[in-house]
């Protein structure tokens, strides 16, 4: 302003009128984004309230104890939904645990420990891996694992297990590509402090890096298991749909179990419109809104606290 | 006077870039010596090689040798991980782990197994004492160190280097993220840590190698131009490159 002020003094009317140009834009970006903003939650508002509307005489007409009895007879009327519910957590729990080592390990060795062509081989691959639809992925576990695991002994190979196998390696990319760039957001800084102390390279990994990763570890852990909670046809598939809870036994995973998703895809086709049966399987839904909500603010929870604490000491 | 570390014909380079070029630098026990020049000739690559904090780099070679206590740092039979628990080294950007005060001191001896339990807490005292930080801060030893301020956050890392009681020192131009009451507390600690450790400071301010060193060292684009006591070398340099940089006509 100091230089060329000659050059291209706006009288000020003209400056004010641009003023006004600029302001009246934002408005309009501002009240865009708002909009925005505004129909998410509206959409979200509107499909939990068409959840609560068709899936809400559900629990308002079975009797609660019928409710969470153990027996999912929906032809005789009878609509239990535990061993619907212990089938998704058996399958998801099991996708669980064997992702979340697995990818973790994956993630360290890209980020840490792969040298720098391997990680360019190796990160796209992961990436594929997520493109692969879920439903090949089934087939896959149908073909291949089924089989495997029949031969290993199990009464049939479609069982818990096969889906926890075919679950994990779903979450797996997510998994592994958010917890990878998680660590490789921690500065550089970490490492060289905890280095020149004379940490071993496992050390700065396992006490410094992890550690400063923690909250988008989480983030990735959650996203994997929200992936894994609501897989449907891929999990159809493999787990051999039945509707009953397994005998509790070290071979608890080793037989069929039917998940809450696969319940739905499998009998929305068949029920009347209106029926009870109909009103169920929203039911359903809804109690799958709400364990995925739930997981959502634990994440929530986890990451929140710690962010709270980085910004409270940056003072 | 012993020397602690001798450095002799050495060499570095990234990849084919010869950032230090024949380097002959006695380092003096229980003595600050202080790095002078102007940026990018190569103070922290130096002081970088004296840890071997360069190996971390990938691309990166050495020729030549650096004696501590007569053993060559770079035979193939050293363990790195001794040589850093011996040379420790504070950075220019305070980098405190994003972890408590006291976890970040204790961080040194758990990793080399030195101490747990109560012989930790007393490791933990004696290096935040050492570092000038204990009266500030023993009451809140839970707290994040990314609570602390800048200067306080640099003598968390220097209390968290003294804590596996190291023999030598390096500081890459520690004060130069902080204000100067800071820098001052910096450097008076500097003074007192001397009696028992030797310390290599880079700095990039030339008042600072006055104050605090015994002996500096003048680098110019990867060469040691002159090398004498501070005293000395700042009151009459015996080269004319040192004398034209020192009065603030180069660099
Ligand atoms: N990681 C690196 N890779 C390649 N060249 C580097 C690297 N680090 C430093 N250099 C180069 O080495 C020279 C010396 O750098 P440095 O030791 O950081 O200088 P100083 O600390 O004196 O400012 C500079 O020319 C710089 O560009
Ligand atoms: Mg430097």
């Amino acid at each position: 302003m100091t230089t060329n002020s000659s050059v291209t003094a706006p009288t000020p009317a003209a400056a004010q009128e641009k003023g006004q140009r600029i302001h009246i834009g934002e408005w309009i970006i501002e009240n865009l984004i708002r909009l925005a903003g505004l129909s998410t939650v509206l959409i979200v508002g509107l499909i939990f309230l068409f959840l609560v509307r068709e899936g809400g005489p559900a629990f308002l007409d079975i009797p609660l104890r019928q409710l969470f009895g153990s027996r999912w007879y929906p032809i005789e009327g009878i609509f239990g939904l535990l061993p619907l519910l212990v089938g998704s957590l058996i399958v998801t729990v099991g996708a669980v645990v064997i992702a979340v080592p697995l990818g973790l390990i994956c993630a360290i060795y890209l980020g840490e420990i792969a040298p720098t062509w391997q990680r360019e081989i190796l990160k796209p691959l992961i990436e594929m891996l997520a493109g692969i639809p879920s439903i090949v992925l089934g087939f896959l576990g149908w073909v291949v694992l089924a089989p495997l695991i029949q031969n290993a002994g199990a009464a049939t190979g479609l069982t818990a297990f096969t889906g926890a196998i075919i679950l994990a390696y779903m979450s797996l990319p997510t998994i592994i590509s958010i917890s990878e760039d998680a660590l490789y957001a921690v500065p550089k800084e970490y490492r060289d402090g905890a280095l020149a102390i004379g940490a071993t390279q496992w050390q700065t990994i396992w006490r410094v890096v992890l550690p400063a990763a923690r909250s988008g570890i989480v983030i990735a852990v959650m996203l994997g298991i929200g992936r894994a909670i609501g897989e449907t046809m891929a999990v159809m598939m493999v787990t051999g749909n039945a509707a009953n809870i397994p005998a509790l036994s070290s071979g608890v995973i080793f037989q069929p179990v039917r998940t809450m998703t696969a319940t739905i895809a499998a009998e929305m086709g068949e029920v009347a419109q209106g029926s009870l049966h109909y009103n169920t399987l929203f039911g359903i839904g809804i109690v799958l809104f709400v364990i995925t909500f739930a997981i959502n603010s634990l994440a929530g929870r986890i990451v929140g606290t710690r962010g709270a604490r980085r910004t409270g000491a940056k003072l | 006077m012993e020397n602690k570390i001798d450095v002799r014909d050495f060499n570095f380079y990234y990849s084919s870039f010869h950032a230090l070029k024949g380097l002959t630098i006695p380092i003096r026990e229980r003595q600050i010596t202080a790095l002078i020049g102007p940026s990018g000739c190569g103070k922290s690559t130096f002081l970088r090689s004296l840890n071997r904090m360069n190996d971390t780099i990938a691309g990166t070679s050495a020729t030549g040798e650096v004696l501590l206590d007569g053993k060559n740092i770079y035979a193939p039979d050293v363990d790195v991980t001794d040589l850093r628990n011996r040379v420790g080294m504070v950075f220019q950007r305070p980098n405190p782990f994003p972890q408590s005060i006291y976890d970040n001191v204790a961080f040194g001896p758990r990793v080399t197994g030195r101490a747990s339990g109560r012989a930790l807490d007393v490791i933990v005292e004696e290096s935040l004492e050492g570092a000038g930080l204990w009266g500030e801060i023993k009451h809140r030893l839970r707290d994040s160190a990314l609570s602390l301020n800048p200067g306080q956050q640099q003598r968390l890392c220097i209390a968290r280097a003294i804590a596996v009681k190291p023999e030598v020192i390096l500081m890459d131009e520690p004060c130069s993220a902080l204000d100067p009451v800071a820098t001052l507390k910096v450097e008076e600690l500097m003074r007192v840590l001397a009696k028992e450790y030797t310390i290599v400071i880079v700095t990039h301010n030339m008042q600072q190698a006055a104050r605090v060193s015994d002996f500096t060292g003048f680098f110019w684009l990867g060469e040691l131009v002159e090398f004498g006591p501070t005293t000395q070398l700042f009151s009459t340099p015996q080269q004319e490159l040192t004398e034209s940089y020192i009065t603030g006509r180069r660099g």
